[in-house]
C-alpha cells in the first residue's frame, strides 16, 4: 500500500483503448460445420462411386441414362450414365457408373447384355422390366485381366457361366422347331436346354449348342443319339395307336431328346463340345449307320399317284430302302411314258443279314450278288398300297417265280431293277379289258333280234298250248290203255288163267325136251338106231 | 422516413425487445436488463452483422448439396428412383403440370437463393454504411423474413409423403440426403434473417444526415 502524504509526480492516465473484439463469434461454429458435413458427404459420394465403364450396345432400346441399372444376381452394381451413338452412328456406346469395389469384377471376359421382357416358348424371363424398364444383366467373367469397355451381348447367355455341366454341339440339316432354351430331355427329365444356333458357313446345316446340367452331362456318351422330340408322335400300328411326346411343354414349344441305345457299348462320358448328329426322331436315332447305301430304278408303267420322296421300300415287308425321287420320263420312239423311281438300298443297316457269304468278298460285289440272285429267282418291285385311306404307296420287293425272267444291267448308274405292275394296276387292266369287250357287244341288234324272236315265241307258244290240249286227251287215253292192260294182267282174268295153262304146257314140253337131249347125249346112235331097250328102263 | 425524428439510440436510450420500454443504459455497462420485463437489453443486436454472415455462409454451402443430392427415394416395383429437386421440377414440367413445376422451382430453387443473396446484399449494403435505398432495403428484409417460413413448403411435402407413401412392398418413399440439406438452408436463412438488425441499415443514414446537419 503506498503512503498517500508523499507527494507523487504527475502521473499520466492509462490511455483507454477500445477492446478489440478480435474473437470470433462462436456463430462461426455453424457456417463450419456446414462446410465441414458438405465437405463429408462431397467425399463419401465420390468414394461410393466405383469405375466408370463403357459397354457398347447394338441398339440403346429400352436404355435410359441416369435411370438403367446394371444388374447381378439380381442386385444393382451399376447405373447407365450416358447414352450415345457411336462415331459411325452404327452402334450405342454407353457409360455405366460402377458401385465401389466392383472392380474385381470387370474382367476380361465379363459380359453384359440388356435384360428386355422376353416371352419364348420355353420361358417368361424379365416380366420386372415391363414396369421397371430394361436393365443390362452382367455375367462376371473368369479372367484376370480387368477390362474397362465392353461390347454387350445381344441375346442373354441362356446358361449361367457358372453352371455345372457341358457344353455338347448337335448338327442339324434344319432348325425345326428348337430356340434358345429349348429343353433337352433325358428319359424324359429336363436336364439342359439349346444355348444357341447358328448356322454353318456353307449353309447347308446348322450347329446347335446345347447344355446339359451337371450330374447327367455324364450320361452323354460318344454313342448317345440326340434327336428332335418335338410335338407328338402319333403312330398307328398293329398294336393301335401310339403317341410319344416328351413333356407338355416339348409338344408346344419342342424339345430335344438324347438316350444311349442298350445294346450299345457302355462308354465314358463325352468331352465338352463333343460334336453330335441330331436326328429327326427316335426311331432314326436308333437306325443303324448306314452302310454304304446305293441308288436304284424302278421303271414302273403304272400311276404313281401316292408315291413320294420317303416311301419305304420293304423286302416281303421288312424295310430295306426308301425312295429318294419320283420322276417322269416319255419314251418318243414307242411312246412309252413310264415313271422311273429312284430308291436307295441300305438293306444290312435295316436288319437284312445274308447268310453264307464269302466273307473275302467286299461289299459292293456281295451286294451284287445277293441282288442277281435275287432277281433270278423272281424277286420283283411292286407298288402297294401302304394307306387305305391315304392311298399312300410304297414299293415292296417279293418273289414272282412266274415273272418274265429278268437281269440286272450293272453298267448302268443308277442299275435298273425289274418291276411288275401292281395288283391293283393288274386288276385295272383286266377290267379295262373286260369293259372294251362288253363295248363291243351288238346290244340294239340283241334287242331287235329278241324281240322278234319274243313275237315268234308268242306264236309257238300259242300253238303249244293246242298241242298241250292234245297232249292232255293223249294222256287221258293212255290211261285207258294202262286200265284195259292192268285188267289183262289182273290175276283172275281170263287172259292171265289160259297164261298160267299154257306156261304150264310150254313147262311140260321143256321137260320132255330135256329128257330127250339128255338121252340123245348118252345115245346119240339113237338118232339113227332108235331107242334101245336100256333106253326104255 | 422522418429525418427529424431522432432515433432511442441517438439519444442513449435502449429499447427493450420484448416490451418496447425506454431505458438509460446501466453506467459502465454496455448491455443492461429492462426494468420492467427484464428482457436484456443492448443498443442493436449484438453481434448482428457477424452472427447474420455466419448463418448466411452457412446457408450458402448447404444450398449447394441441397441441389446437387437427391431429396426423396421413390421405391416402386420398378426399382428405386432418387431425384433431386431440379430433376423433380424438369419431370414435373408438361403441357399441362407447368404450374406445379414452377411452383416448385420458385419455392425451392429461387426463392432459398433469392433470400441468401438478399440477405448478403444487405449486409454488405450495411457494412458500406450505405444510406441509399434505405426503404427499399427494409421491405426487402420483411419480405425475406415473411416468406422465411414458407420455403419449409417442400420440406412439408416431402415429409407428408414419406409418411404417407408407405405402400410396402409396392411402394415407398424414403426421404434422400438433400433433403435434410434443403431443410437447413431453410432453418439456417430464418435464423439469418433473425440475427439481422433491420435497424442498421437506418443506422448510417441517420449518422449521415446528422453529419450534414
Amino acid at each position: 500500500m503506498p503512503d498517500s502524504d508523499t507527494p507523487l509526480p504527475p502521473i499520466p492516465a492509462s490511455r483507454a483503448v477500445p477492446k478489440k473484439r478480435t474473437r470470433l463469434s462462436l456463430v462461426w461454429v455453424i457456417p463450419i460445420l456446414a462446410a465441414a458435413v458438405g465437405a463429408w458427404v462431397a467425399v463419401t459420394k465420390i468414394l461410393s462411386e466405383g469405375p466408370t465403364i463403357t459397354i457398347v450396345f447394338q441398339s440403346a432400346e429400352g436404355l435410359e441414362a441416369g435411370k438403367t441399372e446394371i444388374h447381378y444376381n439380381g442386385v444393382s452394381v451399376g447405373t447407365l450414365k450416358t447414352i450415345r451413338l457411336s462415331e459411325d452412328h452404327q452402334r450405342v456406346v454407353t457409360t455405366a457408373q460402377m458401385a465401389p469395389k466392383t472392380e474385381n469384377f470387370l474382367l476380361d471376359d465379363t459380359s453384359f447384355w440388356v435384360v428386355r421382357p422376353r416371352i419364348s416358348g420355353a420361358n417368361i424371363s424379365g416380366l420386372g422390366t415391363l414396369i421397371s424398364g430394361s436393365y443390362i444383366g452382367m455375367e462376371i467373367g473368369h479372367a484376370a485381366k480387368s477390362r474397362r469397355d465392353f461390347v454387350g451381348l445381344e441375346t442373354p447367355p441362356v446358361v449361367s457361366g457358372d453352371a455345372a455341366g457341358r457344353f455338347f454341339v448337335l448338327k442339324t440339316p434344319t432348325l425345326g422347331s428348337l430356340d434358345t432354351g429349348t429343353p433337352l430331355f433325358f428319359r424324359h427329365l429336363q436336364v439342359g436346354e439349346v444355348t444357341a444356333y447358328a448356322l454353318d458357313a456353307d449353309g447347308k446345316a446348322l450347329t446347335v449348342k446345347v447344355f446339359v446340367k451337371a450330374p447327367f452331362d455324364q450320361y452323354v456318351t460318344p454313342n448317345t443319339r440326340f434327336w428332335n422330340a418335338s410335338g407328338v408322335d402319333l403312330s398307328l400300328t398293329a398294336n393301335g395307336l401310339s403317341v410319344q411326346t416328351q413333356s407338355m411343354l416339348s409338344i408346344l414349344i419342342g424339345g430335344v431328346a438324347f438316350e444311349t441305345s442298350a445294346t450299345d457299348p457302355v462308354l465314358p462320358a463325352a468331352e465338352a463340345d463333343t460334336v453330335f448328329t441330331l436326328f429327326d426322331d427316335r426311331t432314326k436315332a436308333f437306325q443303324l449307320a448306314a452302310m454304304d447305301p446305293q441308288e436304284f430304278v424302278l421303271n414302273f408303267k403304272g400311276s404313281v399317284r401316292g408315291l413320294t420322296a420317303g416311301a419305304p421300300v420293304e423286302l416281303r415287308g421288312i424295310p430295306v430302302g426308301e425312295v429318294i425321287a419320283v420322276r417322269a420320263q416319255l419314251d418318243v420312239k414307242n411312246f412309252e411314258f413310264s415313271a422311273p423311281v429312284t430308291i436307295r438300298l441300305d438293306a444290312p443297316r435295316l436288319g437284312v443279314q445274308v447268310k453264307d457269304m464269302d466273307p473275302k468278298a467286299d461289299f459292293a460285289t456281295q451286294r451284287r450278288l445277293v441282288i442277281d440272285s435275287l432277281i433270278a429267282h423272281g424277286a420283283r418291285a411292286q407298288l402297294q398300297s401302304g394307306n387305305l385311306l391315304t392311298g399312300a404307296l410304297f414299293v415292296s420287293f417279293d418273289f414272282y417265280p412266274d415273272a418274265p425272267p429278268a437281269t440286272v444291267d450293272w453298267s448302268q448308274t443308277p442299275p435298273q431293277l425289274p418291276t411288275i405292275p401292281s395288283d391293283l394296276a393288274a386288276i385295272e387292266a383286266r377290267a379295262v379289258a373286260i369293259m372294251k369287250k362288253l363295248d363291243e357287244v351288238p346290244y340294239k341288234q340283241i334287242g331287235d333280234d329278241l324281240r322278234t324272236t319274243l313275237a315268234g315265241l308268242d306264236k309257238t307258244m300259242a300253238s303249244l298250248r293246242g298241242t298241250l290240249g292234245n297232249t292232255d286227251k293223249l294222256i287221258g287215253n293212255t290211261d285207258k290203255v294202262i286200265i284195259n292192260a292192268d285188267k289183262l294182267v289182273a290175276p283172275d282174268s281170263v287172259l292171265g288163267d289160259q297164261l298160267a295153262t299154257t306156261l304150264q304146257e310150254v313147262t311140260r314140253a321143256a321137260r320132255g325136251l330135256r329128257v330127250l337131249a339128255d338121252y340123245l347125249e348118252r345115245h346119240p346112235e339113237a338118232l339113227i338106231r332108235g331107242k334101245t331097250e336100256e333106253g326104255k328102263q | 422516413m422522418s429525418p427529424t425524428a431522432a432515433s432511442a439510440r441517438q439519444l442513449g436510450l435502449q429499447s427493450c425487445p420484448a416490451c418496447a420500454l425506454l431505458s438509460r443504459p446501466a453506467r459502465g455497462a454496455e448491455a443492461g436488463h429492462c426494468p420492467r420485463c427484464d428482457e436484456e437489453l443492448s443498443f442493436r443486436k449484438p453481434r448482428s452483422i457477424e452472427r447474420t454472415w455466419a448463418f448466411v455462409i452457412a446457408a450458402a454451402i448447404c444450398y449447394v448439396p441441397a441441389n446437387l443430392l437427391p431429396v426423396m427415394t421413390t421405391t416402386t416395383a420398378a426399382g428405386a428412383d432418387s431425384d433431386t429437386i431440379l430433376q423433380g421440377v424438369v419431370l414435373l414440367w408438361s403441357p399441362t403440370g407447368w404450374p406445379l413445376s414452377l411452383i416448385v422451382l420458385v419455392a425451392s430453387i429461387m426463392i432459398p437463393s433469392g433470400k441468401i443473396l438478399a440477405l448478403a446484399y444487405l449486409l454488405i449494403s450495411v457494412q458500406r454504411g450505405s444510406a441509399e435505398n434505405s426503404e427499399q432495403r427494409v421491405r426487402l428484409y420483411r419480405m425475406v423474413a415473411f416468406i422465411g417460413r414458407w420455403s419449409m413448403v417442400d420440406v412439408f411435402v416431402d415429409t407428408f409423403t414419406v409418411s404417407l407413401v408407405q405402400l410396402q412392398p409396392l411402394m415407398s418413399v424414403a426421404p434422400a440426403p438433400g433433403l435434410f440439406f434443403f431443410a437447413a438452408v431453410v432453418v439456417l436463412t430464418m435464423l439469418a434473417v433473425e440475427s439481422f438488425d433491420a435497424r442498421l441499415i437506418w443506422d448510417s443514414a441517420d449518422s449521415r444526415e446528422v453529419r450534414h446537419a
